[in-house]
């Protein structure tokens, strides 16, 4: 009964502190505000592509790489399609992939570096020897050789990327572990007879919030650009769907007389791209983690 | 040190065959093999079983991995299965120097750049010059390589047509050449590093001017320039060695990218090309190499790091 007590308001302590730290600094900090503001416009717009969009994305018409005007805020491309509507509908992928693949890596990397971190042994030797090669190399590079092997689409490319991001969440997990696994809280939630997946669960995790979120937050930018990369270099979610890097790539051969088709949708992402950046910052300082990562 | 050196290299070479073995046996993992991409599903069983056993496909994969893994040593890591059916390692040749020149390029306008930057920043701290160069940061970090590439063509090239939009120079062709090729796609590839450096650099430097050390130099009456430059600056740019082994990861695949903008026939779009035809051998190899190169530029990175920190020890 004791146990449970102490487990209760260790989580609750965990939980509302982080969500007060966060909210203390984005209330002092303006450009977390800032980039707040920008990736709800963003998310707002993903959200409502098909009422946003002035016109249908993938519809040709016969007005051809005509530059930005009133009918067109953002000009068309090579095949008279709205440039607009099309990054509002890009919004839609990139912003999905950023986050559903951070999840993944976030949910996956973290079990394995808890997982690692408490057991130790052999699992932990395994576990660790293949986050260290996978360490030793470009996130990038590993996307790019997962989908030349997977192939391309939007699956493969969740794999790809999720599973090029995970090094980072285990190792940080991993650590927080290692910190916490010899303290007194731990030893007397095991002595009570609480389940080791249980300690993991409710005790270990709750403490090691912080430097996961933050984690987390830098992944996301990473995310978003190395989707975008792929995209552009045709390994990305596909020709058949709409992302930026994919708008970009079709727009590239046109931007000397058509440069609207080079600026635009780069800075869709951008600006996304920084407002995650701004945020992660805030979060950060938040977190008082700032010199750890970047 | 010679023995912390030597288990380094040690470890540094288990890491690549460790690599070597992964890179081979993921893509066996593939369903359907290289041939029925060559043939592109057309050509005939003859010319199926022709193919198959000039590349040694029929073999025990296992049987494949150590012929493979026995020429890799020494150093022959295939032929390609596309087009005149090259050797890797010479198509490989044709294109290091190309990424090493833009690599190199790259590092150096990021430093020249950064350097500066994040000292101008830490010393003026939260003045407008800091302000300037965080701004500068934030975009660098936040901006897609290939976008800046695409944006540098648009105003430099299709514009003001002072420099090329595509290709490389050799160097033989001159320096002049060589550079003006280069230009271009080595800012945009440098500048995301350089703000990574530049942040560092600030924070780190930061940390240095907070020390006691300083207050005891500034006591003694040494200039702010003087206490900066030989005191804190030596001891600021430790961290920021060990970073730039992470931010060289950044170098490698922005030139993978941006290679591909720049139509650079270099490692990376021999890897890219190597994917989108399919050529397994190509894209081992070229893999292969990026990985070699990046944890090669690691171990320098560590053992220049315990060079220059003599509380490094070598165990």
């Amino acid at each position: 009964m004791s146990e449970k007590l102490t487990f209760q308001s260790d989580q609750s302590y965990s939980k509302s502190f982080a969500l007060a730290r966060i909210y203390s600094v984005f209330k002092a900090d303006g450009t977390a505000k800032g980039g707040l503001i920008i990736l709800l416009i963003f998310l707002f717009a993903a959200l409502f592509a098909p009422w946003l969009s002035p016109h249908d994305p993938n519809e040709m018409t016969l007005n051809m790489m005509s530059a930005p005007s009133w009918q067109h805020f953002l000009g068309t491309d090579d095949l008279g399609r709205d440039l607009f509507s099309r990054i509002i509908w890009g919004t839609q992928v990139s912003l999905f992939v950023g986050f559903v693949t951070v999840a993944i890596s976030l949910v996956v990397g973290v079990f394995l570096g808890v997982w690692a971190g408490y057991y130790g042994g052999w699992i932990d030797m395994i576990i660790m020897r293949y986050i260290d090669l996978q360490w030793a190399f470009p996130n990038f590079i590993i996307a790019v050789y997962l989908v030349a092997v997977f192939g391309t689409g939007l699956l493969n490319i969740f794999v790809a990327i999720s599973l090029a991001f995970l090094d980072h969440f285990a190792r940080v997990a991993r650590s927080i572990v290692l910190s916490l696994k010899e303290q007194p809280f731990i030893e007397a939630a095991r002595v009570g007879g609480t389940s080791d997946f249980r300690i993991m669960l409710k005790h270990i995790l709750p403490n090691a919030m912080g430097p996961i979120i933050v984690q987390a937050s830098v992944s996301i930018s990473y995310a978003i650009l190395g989707e975008a990369s792929l995209s552009f270099l045709g390994l990305g979610v596909g020709v058949n769907t709409l992302t930026w890097g994919l708008i970009l790539a079709d727009g590239r051969s046109f931007i000397s007389q058509a440069w609207w088709l080079g600026v635009f949708p780069g800075l869709a992402i951008m600006l996304v791209v920084l407002s995650i950046n701004f945020i992660g910052d805030a979060v950060r300082d938040a977190f008082d983690l700032r010199d750890n990562t970047f | 040190m010679a023995g912390y050196i030597l288990r380094r290299i040690l470890g540094a070479l288990l890491v690549m065959l460790a690599v070597s073995t992964l890179v081979f046996f993921m893509l066996r993992l593939v369903p359907g093999n290289p041939i029925g991409a060559m043939l592109a599903d057309a050509g005939s069983d003859e010319a199926r079983e022709a193919l198959t056993r000039k590349f040694g496909f029929y073999q025990p994969v296992i049987i494949q991995f150590f012929k493979w893994l026995l020429n890799l040593v020494q150093g022959d890591p295939g032929t390609s299965l596309y087009g005149s059916n090259q050797k890797v390692t010479v198509i490989l040749y044709e294109a290091l120097p190309k990424t090493l020149s833009l690599a190199g390029l790259s590092f150096f306008i990021a430093i020249t750049i950064a350097l500066p930057a994040g000292i101008i920043s830490a010393i003026k701290k939260n003045t407008a010059a800091d302000n300037t160069v965080s701004i500068f940061a934030f975009l660098g970090l936040s901006m897609p390589d290939f976008w800046l590439a695409i944006l540098l063509i648009i105003i430099f090239a299709a514009n003001l047509q002072w420099l090329p939009a595509i290709g490389y120079a050799p160097l033989s062709a001159g320096f002049w050449e060589w550079f003006r090729h280069l230009i271009l796609p080595s800012i945009a590839i440098g500048t995301g590093f350089s703000a990574i450096i530049a942040r560092m650099v600030r924070s780190s430097l930061l940390g240095e001017l907070k020390s006691d050390y300083m207050r005891t130099a500034a006591a003694k009456g040494l200039s702010t320039s003087k206490t900066v430059v030989l005191h804190a600056l030596p001891n600021a740019m430790l961290p920021v060695i060990t970073v730039l082994g992470v931010a060289l990861a950044l170098l490698i695949s922005g030139a993978v990218v941006v290679e591909n903008v720049f139509s650079i026939k270099g490692l990376g779009r021999v890897l890219i090309q190597g994917i989108l035809n399919r050529d397994y051998p190509v894209v081992q190899g070229a893999v292969l190499l990026i990985s070699a190169f990046f944890v090669f530029a690691n171990l320098i990175v560590d053992l220049l790091y315990s060079v220059m920190d003599p509380r490094v020890r070598y165990e």
